[in-house]
């Protein structure tokens, strides 16, 4: 989808071979394009079209100092940064001041409210020390309390429910009172699934705020939402008022453009991003990887970048010639690791790497990689490091106790590594079968 | 049976009607404000046009389509009006609707023969595999048939108690081995408990994956394997479930789990409560799967058969 765009652009902006200045007319259909990229990201398609007439202003009005740069990459250069300054500055985090906190959780059927109320409260037992409980107040759907209960004995957090109670402002407002009673510090009021015209069912949920007084209200919705984000978002928001947003099932490839959408239009913040089924599996919401997930991870942005830092260049052409000769090693690896390391997990580095953007979906590797990976290299010699090939058996042994991981973890690696190897060489022998416009440096970041 | 159906009939449309409400309301009023003041079919027509599809989510490559075909059929000098666009636009969807050359076909009177008539449901998580599963189950029993629900979700929290509490408010069979069974085992195994007692259909609940979890599409690939290796016929039905409100990615999903389970048929769920339903369109257009069922409100009977052109009417009767 970016990807095209990036050509798209690049096309575009060929007739203007010689000129260096971005016109209203020249910049017309590149306006369009990215807007139509915008809307493939599911960004909400009036929001699309507001933001891009902004992007258009902003471009029209910026002088094109650098000269290794293109109109079109500038162009680019002025989504990205927009799009950063629209998802919001600094992350925000909760409100734990109540005594108990009260924290009350709302959204569609299906968004991940129940799993997030897990995963909140052993973030919040972990993390910030507290003693949650939490509330089963979904009284219709088959089994939600069973799945509930069965979450909390998971992480050992206690779940207060009560199979013969239809009524979920009762069950709340006698949780808040067993919290009390029980010394716990933190409630999570997990809540029915409903849509926003179910007036029935949002007055429920506007009668269980009205009772329990929650500190924070948070909106569950899932990441994978297409242009209805926004009317939902906005119906809960007219109802209840929240505190912020969160958003699920982040570790797909969905690029999220409904979080866009809805930070432009209720203004409230998105305080979590929640990526897999385990309990652990919850962030806290950074705008400026969201950005960046929204456009692609766009090449021409890196490639901008570069531009401006000459070193980067410098450092990725030599990686791509170590990689064109087979010698791309652990160094090199935990080199590129160390760069990209603020940007995710060990397959957004692998996206990093000339060509793997496409091929790091098709291996699987796990979320929690990322430190395993840094802990076997370092305890890899640097003889090792710089030739791959001379681990054995006896080496992968020491190298297991070295990091605390088993000798399976270290074979899954090594393995992995020349997977990766191997197919980095192949791309770069015959670039056609990566992605386009795979310029070496373009992965290179700060 | 069949008097039943006729029954159920009318209340199908103005459950469909009901739940595309929204869908009409928005459609058609931002396309009697298109044609307001606009003398011609000029390029800014075609861009509200095609603002007003996206915006249903019909999707980029069906919105090009559309527009493109409607600019062939217009002169762009001449004027066009409110009723005239409609009717335009309503036969190119039934048209792209017909395209994909797959018939609708009424499930509920499935071949006799062919028993157990094995339907393996995946999707991504919170799609409402497990629900589906129950109004399904409801109506196939209404039909006459024997059925037994399978609970290969043995991963996520209490799915085999959320499909056991369905199969016993439909008061159908049931067959599970509890959480973090083998699923494969659970497939396998609910087929060969619909063969002992004389199951007419036996539907299996997966745990919901996303499509870019390699391992899991694998143990999916798998589970499908082991219900073929106990029936070789078996399954006859793949359906995948997509949630309505669902952007872009849907097509995403669509792809991979046609490529792990060669999916055969669709569910789209959610399709009432937002105003989004130019979706069925789009990934009707896109896939080249057909949608077997619609999920147009919470009542059992609300998820009924898809039929394009009573689909096509509900979005654009008044």
């Amino acid at each position: 989808m970016f990807q095209s765009l990036s050509d798209k652009l690049e096309s575009a902006f060929k007739l203007l071979k010689g000129e260096n200045r971005l016109t209203e007319i020249n910049i017309a259909q590149s306006i369009k394009e990215i807007r139509r990229a915008l809307v493939a990201a599911d960004v909400n398609y009036k929001i699309a079209k507001e933001f891009t007439d902004k992007v258009k202003d902003k471009a029209l009005g910026s002088e094109n100092v650098l000269k290794s740069v293109s109109p079109g990459q500038l162009l680019v250069k002025i989504v990205q940064d927009e799009l950063t300054s629209l998802m919001g500055g600094q992350t925000e985090g909760i409100n734990l001041t109540g005594n108990p906190t009260i924290i009350l959780i709302a959204g569609l059927q299906g968004s991940g409210k129940t799993t997030f109320s897990g995963k909140l409260a052993y973030f919040l037992k972990n993390k910030k020390k507290k003693s949650p409980l939490l509330v089963a107040c979904d009284v219709y759907r088959p089994a939600a309390v069973q799945q509930l209960t069965v979450l909390g004995q998971q992480i050992n957090v206690p779940v207060f429910s009560d199979a013969d109670s239809k009524n979920p402002v009762d069950i709340a407002l006698r949780a808040i009172e067993f919290a009390k009673k029980e010394k716990l510090d933190t409630v999570i009021v997990d809540t029915a699934g409903r849509l926003a015209i179910d007036e029935e069912m949002m007055k429920e949920i506007a009668a269980i705020k009205k009772a329990i007084g929650p500190q924070e209200t948070l909106f569950v919705v899932d990441s994978m939402t297409g242009q209805d984000a926004v009317n939902t978002a906005e119906a809960f928001n007219q109802t209840l008022n929240f505190d912020g947003v969160v958003l699920t099932k982040l570790d797909g490839d969905t690029r999220g453009g409904a979080a866009l959408s809805i930070k432009y239009q209720v203004g409230k913040p998105i305080k979590f991003a929640s990526n897999g089924e385990k309990m652990e599996a919850l962030d806290q919401f950074y705008p400026d990887r969201m950005a960046q997930r929204i456009l692609g991870m766009g090449d021409i942005v890196s490639f901008v970048e570069k531009a401006q830092e000459q070193f980067d260049e410098k450092e990725a052409k030599r990686i791509e010639a170590r990689i064109r000769k087979n010698q791309f090693d652990f160094n090199d690896f935990m080199g590129q690791i160390q760069q990209i390391k603020k940007m995710g997990d060990l397959k957004n580095v692998m996206n990093m790497i000339p060509g793997m953007g496409k091929m790091a979906k098709d291996i699987d590797i796990n979320d929690g990689a990322f430190k395993k990976v840094e802990a076997v290299i370092q305890s890899m010699t640097p003889k090792e490091r710089m030739n791959p090939d001379l681990i054995n058996t006896s080496r992968k042994n020491r190298i297991a106790l070295g990091c605390g991981q088993n000798i399976a973890d270290i074979n899954a690696f090594i393995k992995q590594f020349d997977q990766m190897r191997k197919m980095m060489q192949k791309i770069s022998k015959n670039p056609s079968m990566g992605m386009p416009n795979m310029g070496p440096a373009g992965r290179a970041r700060r | 049976m069949s008097m039943l159906n006729r029954f159920f009939g009318k209340k199908e449309k103005e459950d469909l009607n009901k739940g595309l409400e929204k869908t009409r309301e928005s459609l058609l009023g931002r396309l009697s404000r298109l044609v307001v003041g606009k003398s011609s079919v000029d390029d800014d027509f075609l861009d509200e046009l095609e603002a007003i599809l996206m915006s249903s989510d019909v999707g980029l490559e069906t919105t090009n389509k559309i527009i493109e075909r409607v600019q062939q059929k217009v002169s762009t000098s001449k004027y066009i009006n409110a009723s005239e666009l409609n009717e335009l636009l309503r036969g190119e969807m039934v048209d792209l609707l017909a395209e994909n050359n797959t018939t609708d076909i009424d499930f509920f009177a499935l071949p006799k023969e062919v028993k157990p008539y094995v339907i393996l449901v995946v999707g991504v998580n919170g799609v409402g595999k497990t629900t589906s599963i129950g109004k399904l189950a409801f109506q196939f029993k209404e039909a006459g048939f024997k059925v037994v629900l399978g609970a290969a979700d043995t991963f996520r929290a209490a799915a085999v108690d959320q499909l056991k509490i369905w199969s016993e408010r439909v008061s159908c069979h049931f067959y599970g081995k509890g959480m973090n069974a083998d699923p494969a085992a659970v497939a396998y195994e609910t087929v060969q408990y619909a063969i002992e007692n004389g199951c007419d259909i036996a539907i299996i609940d997966t745990a919901g994956r996303l499509h870019t979890k390699v391992n899991l599409m694998n143990e999916l690939s798998k589970i499908k394997r082991s219900v073929t290796k106990k029936l070789a016929t078996a399954p006859n039905e793949v359906i995948l479930v997509l949630d309505a409100t669902t952007g872009q990615n849907a097509f995403e999903q669509a792809k991979h789990f046609t490529e792990a389970t060669d999916v055969s048929g669709l569910i789209l769920t959610k399709l009432d409560g937002t105003a989004k339903g130019g979706v069925a369109i789009g990934i009707s257009d896109q896939f080249k799967i057909p949608i077997r069922f619609i999920g147009v409100g919470e009542g059992m009977y609300q998820l009924q058969v898809f039929r394009k052109r009573d689909y096509v009417d509900a979005i654009f009767d008044k």
